[in-house]
């Protein structure tokens, strides 16, 4: 699903050139629950943002889906990232305009996707988690883990195949990020391949596997994998992580 | 889409009241303050006759030569010699002289008082020319023109004040002390501005004629000329004759010419002419005419007032200083939602979706600013008097083409305004923003 070789992405100024990832590779199989970790500043948020196709890296080769993104023009990017990748943020990033129906509406727009169809895909999507009774309500008016469930939800309404989630627990308390990782486990159960990048060492063990990210390197791969969505992403899942 | 994005527009311009008043302000008053002193500017520098302006010409002869002529222009007017010269050739398919002239008249009968009236002095041609239309009767035939008939034609608003606007084809009125037979009335029309005698002094945004007469009637009876009178030297002896044989230049001639063929023909003749008389002696230079047509001649005896045409530059400078503040307002408000931006861009939006959403947004200001705009120049035209003089400022006057404009200005200068913020904000690095947030 998302395969990375000898990836590096350098942020050049006049004086200086930092290297935020080098010489990085990861395979993440099709269908796989993988997790991300790493001190701060290590590069990981890096990973998912080029992983996310969000921001362009320096060199290396970047296939998702099978398909090389690296020459990949602005709206090649944006139908890609509309289609096949959903995103969860730890600020949730809702628009503060938008009520709840309105935020998980945003990727479908982009689609060009008929008001019926959106309309169904919306409501199944809330009601995935548990806010279908809280349409018209706007961001503010919710708690952190409603927030973060609803931005779960704007990310499942357009059917990703790739869920990337950067500390989606981040900025909730306990009882919340309970419930929003079993969400997203129950999501991976669904099929979808999802990469989580998390701080939280007890997180990562709900994952199947964990790359770490040390100075812009995956360098690790953590224990075998806790559970299994399906026995062939089981099979497939063996890491490619290069120090 | 376009729905999507001028709901989010409509949402945008709803959060931050104070800054959406404040853009739309800055565009209603500028485009307003341009406005009022465009619909001023229009008005004295349209065409006055754009179905023909291009077949009338007025032709000019140096009869000054270089020592007084205007920088090598010939004078703006014909005297008397050339003109009568140029209509015994009959070089055009149509032509006529034109001089503006002054005579009393008894609107009551005997028993009133008399007052005075403004009108023509021309040839029977003068009104297919200039496309004259007419209420009642006609003009007068070229047969009339040759025996000095006592003939009148009656403007429309003279003939209400004459005859309650009535028929008065047949009646007689008196004319500086002369009957004459009314044979036509015209309907309103008032070429502004007034083209065919801009030497005739007066003024050329006022009033139409109250009536038209015979120019060899009015040689008859020797009315002479309200309008500009300019000689060069020493009239060579006193009296109507010495003033007719005279230098000065009071008459204004135009000719009707269909094709380039028929223009270029005219000119040799002219040129013709001048040659002749150089070679008769009258004329101690080379030949020196000038043939322009309705255009050229209002730019060549520049008309535009030119306090309309500051008052206009004046405008678009504030309009521009409006602009420049919304374009810190745009970006100032566009920059302010990079995490929106952000977030959108992550869920698929384009580039080219961004620009089209923050530009339906500026347009949507402009539009706001467009109507606000309209106000203030439905406002404004009523008060341009107090910018300009009263013969000019009545020609300011809304209508659709002005709203039309108004509307089309304020949505495209706040577009245009736009596009640097818009810019900006399709530029905005999604990746940066998410993490930052």
């Amino acid at each position: 699903m998302l395969k990375m070789t000898h990836l590096s992405k350098v942020y050049r100024t006049e004086v200086v050139e930092t290297y935020a990832l080098r010489d990085f590779n990861i395979d993440v199989k099709e269908g796989e629950f993988v997790a991300v970790m790493g001190p701060s500043g290590s590069g990981k948020t890096t990973f998912l943002t080029i992983a996310g196709l969000l921001e362009s890296f320096t060199g290396g080769e970047y296939l998702l889906d099978g398909a090389d993104v690296s020459h990949l023009g602005d709206n090649a990017r944006s139908k890609i990232r509309n289609e096949k990748i959903g995103f969860v943020f730890q600020s949730f990033n809702l628009i503060p305009d938008l009520n709840v129906h309105d935020n998980v509406e945003v990727p479908l727009r982009y689609r060009g996707m008929k008001s019926a169809e959106r309309q169904k895909r919306i409501q199944d999507a809330l009601e995935r988690v548990g806010l279908a009774s809280r349409m018209k309500h706007y961001p503010a008016e919710l708690s952190g883990g409603q927030q973060q469930r609803v931005a779960i939800a704007r990310a499942l309404a357009g059917s990703p195949r790739l869920l990337l989630a950067d500390e989606p627990t981040g900025n909730l308390d306990t009882q919340m990020a309970r419930g929003v990782m079993e969400l997203l486990e129950e999501i991976h159960r669904g099929g979808a391949t999802i990469v989580m990048v998390t701080h939280d060492p007890e997180l990562a063990t709900r994952a199947q596997r964990s790359v770490h990210v040390i100075d812009g390197q995956a360098v690790d791969i953590a224990e075998e994998p806790r559970f299994h969505a399906h026995a062939e992403h089981a099979e497939a899942a063996t890491t490619q992580a290069n120090a | 889409m376009f729905a999507y994005y001028l709901d989010l527009a409509i949402r945008s311009l709803k959060r931050n009241p104070a800054l959406t008043v404040l853009m739309v302000v800055a565009i209603g008053f500028g485009v307003a303050a341009s406005m009022i002193t465009y619909s001023v500017f229009r008005a004295v520098s349209g065409n006055p006759i754009p179905d023909k302006s291009a077949r009338l010409f007025t032709p000019q002869i140096d009869s000054w030569g270089p020592q007084y002529n205007d920088r090598g222009e010939p004078p703006q007017a014909l005297d008397y010699t050339d003109a009568m010269a140029l209509m015994r050739a009959h070089a055009a398919r149509r032509q006529t002289l034109i001089y503006p002239v002054q005579l009393s008249v008894l609107p009551g009968g005997n028993r009133s008082l008399p007052i005075k009236a403004n009108g023509i002095a021309a040839y029977g041609a003068f009104f297919p020319m200039f496309e004259v239309p007419f209420r009642y009767g006609s003009g007068w035939s070229e047969a009339q023109d040759e025996d000095r008939a006592a003939v009148v034609v009656l403007g429309a608003a003279f003939n209400r004040k004459l005859f309650g606007g009535a028929n008065s084809v047949g009646r007689e009125i008196t004319l500086g002390g002369h009957d004459y037979r009314v044979v036509g009335v015209t309907r309103h029309w008032n070429p502004v501005p007034r083209f065919y005698a801009l030497f005739g002094g007066g003024d050329i945004f006022g009033k139409p004629a109250d009536f038209y007469i015979p120019f060899t009637r009015a040689l008859d009876l020797q009315i002479s000329t309200t309008g500009n009178n300019s000689c060069r030297q020493r009239i060579p002896a006193t009296g109507w004759e010495g003033w007719l044989h005279s230098d000065c230049v009071w008459i204004n001639p135009w000719v009707e010419l269909d094709t380039p063929a028929a223009v270029a023909r005219y000119r040799n003749f002219l040129e013709g002419y001048s040659a002749e008389q150089q070679h008769a002696g009258r004329f101690g230079w080379a030949p020196n005419v000038r043939l322009r047509d309705v255009t050229q001649w209002l730019a060549y005896m520049h008309v535009v007032p030119p306090e309309s045409r500051i008052a206009l530059m004046v405008s678009l400078g504030f309009f521009l200083i409006c602009l420049v503040n919304t374009i810190g307002l745009l970006l100032a408000k566009f920059m302010r939602r990079a995490g929106e931006i952000g977030v959108r861009r992550a869920l698929g939006a384009s580039r080219l979706q961004i620009y089209l959403q923050f530009l339906v947004e500026a347009a949507t200001v402009g539009l706001a600013g467009g109507l606000l705009g309209l106000l203030l120049t439905a406002a404004g035209v009523s008060g341009v008097g107090l910018l300009f003089r009263p013969e000019i400022a009545r020609l300011a006057h809304i209508d659709l083409s002005l709203v039309g404009l108004t509307l089309a200005v304020a949505i495209g200068a706040t577009v245009v305004a736009a596009f640097y913020p818009t810019w900006r904000a399709a530029h905005v690095q999604p990746a940066w923003h998410l993490r930052s947030n």
